[in-house]
């Protein structure tokens, strides 16, 4: 199992999930979330156009800088605190293990 | 659009790659069909959003640009004289009393029907709405999300909320029609194009706009009209300013919109279809492409031109009742288009 890595996601009632995920698969955080059936519903499909995969990092984890598309789409989200991101845009990663995250408010 | 109303056989409502390919299948079974999509163009997303970028999974293509193949399904649905609406919402469904489906669109133009497609990919797009509990009731009251009518502000006094190119070209362009603007924005830098931040900048100095930044409009104040927003700064706490509208002008978003309120049944923001015809709990009405969802369900163009072509041959019994029908392949019959229906 040295390919797949854990993650804690703590859904809108505070209740932490450790999702397994697997890091050759080309995934990013919202399709796993999906995949475990959370409440996330990558609305426009991982491009960065919705933010209805928003997350808060809060782990220490160094994670890929944000690119343009992802700036301007928390530019216009709510709820966006410092540590938001959008989930479709962190790809599951081996140096991620143990990341843990937390969904952000529906509508934000 | 002189006519007093629309006349199809099936009426597709979203005109992207699956609503454009369900004309083709449709056609090759002698139905005509008539598309109503809210964006001023075919193709939907592909268009509207990456009409530049390759995809990769459309048999056949091993890259093809996602305007390009818009471009293709626009001709390979020529022969068939599809009928358009575009820049309209479809806004309600009602069943008249010859059986046929009756659909209005937010602008009053009437589509009837024997049969109806949803092809809304996304859904439609629609503005984000801040989570500002009260906003709703004061929509049309001192709220409004698109400038329609730069006129109607002007000697008013009017707060924009929001940080990106419409924020600010809107700012820019109201600053010096308006007797008071206040721009809010979540953070202290704006994302639009630099020379706009500049122009912003500028009007800021000089007191044409009042720039609040790292707050936000959290509340909304007024007896039958709005009168004054309520804004909580980062560190500085909150402050109510009077203004006669606000307008948070925070982007689109995609929605389901009015098709929520059609009687289909719903799952997690898609229509819930069966397998067999792509058919929904309303007979008559299919959903097809990324705007349906089933056991199974993947949101790919390929996917969806399966739905549309299953969900043709299904339709075929509810706009010809009785009629039997034969299924030809293309390489034998070849195409036979139809032309445009008069118009009166």
């Amino acid at each position: 199992m040295s390919d797949t890595i854990s993650i804690t996601v703590i859904d809108r009632d505070d209740k932490p999930h450790r999702l397994e995920a697997p890091t050759d698969m080309g995934l990013n955080l919202m399709e796993l979330c999906k995949s475990y059936e959370l409440p996330v519903q990558g609305t426009c499909g991982g491009m960065a156009l919705c933010a209805s995969c928003h997350v808060y990092v809060l782990s220490s984890h160094t994670l890929s800088e944000p690119s343009d598309d992802e700036l301007a789409m928390l530019d216009s989200a709510f709820f966006v605190q410092d540590n938001s991101r959008l989930g479709c845009q962190i790809k599951i990663r081996e140096d991620l293990e143990g990341l843990e995250v937390k969904l952000a408010p529906e509508g934000g | 659009m002189d006519q007093k109303f629309i006349e199809t056989d099936i009426l597709i409502i979203g005109a992207g790659p699956v609503g454009l390919f369900a004309v083709f299948e449709a056609g090759l079974l002698k139905m005509r069909c008539h598309l109503i999509d809210v964006l001023p163009q075919p193709g939907g997303q592909l268009t509207e959003i990456y009409p530049k970028k390759p995809i990769y999974d459309i048999p056949g293509y091993p890259s093809v640009l996602a305007g390009d193949l818009v471009k293709n399904l626009m001709k390979q649905i020529e022969p068939f004289s599809p009928g358009f609406t575009l820049g309209e919402r479809a806004e309600t469904l009602e069943r008249n009393a010859d059986g046929r489906w009756r659909v209005t669109t937010d602008r009053g133009h009437v589509h009837l029907a024997r049969a109806i497609f949803i092809a809304g990919g996304l859904g439609s797009f629609e503005p984000r709405k801040p989570p500002i509990s009260t906003i709703e009731q004061y929509e049309g009251k001192g709220v409004e999300y698109f400038v329609r009518n730069p006129e109607e502000f002007q000697g008013k006094s009017i707060v924009i909320a929001g940080g990106g190119d419409s924020a600010l070209d809107w700012a820019i362009y109201l600053a010096n029609e308006v007797r008071e603007l206040t721009l809010v924005h979540r953070r202290t830098e704006f994302r639009g194009a630099l020379d706009s931040v500049e122009k912003m900048q500028h009007l800021a100095d000089k007191g044409k706009i009042k720039l609040v930044t790292n707050a936000q409009v959290v509340g909304l104040q007024g007896a039958d009209h709005l009168e004054s927003v309520e804004i909580q700064h980062d560190t500085e706490g909150s402050f109510q300013i009077s203004t006669d509208y606000f307008l948070p002008l925070f982007g689109l978003t995609p929605k389901l919109g009015p098709i929520g309120d059609w009687g289909l049944s719903i799952d997690k923001g898609a229509v819930e279809v069966n397998t067999l015809d792509y058919s929904t709990n309303v007979p008559g009405i299919y959903a097809i492409g990324d705007i349906n969802t089933y056991p199974g369900k993947l949101k790919l163009i390929l996917c969806g031109f399966h739905e549309a072509t299953l969900a043709c041959q299904s339709a075929f019994n509810v706009v010809n009742p009785g009629k039997k029908l034969s299924f030809k392949y293309t390489t034998v019959t070849g195409i036979e288009g139809m032309p445009a229906p008069a118009t009166t």
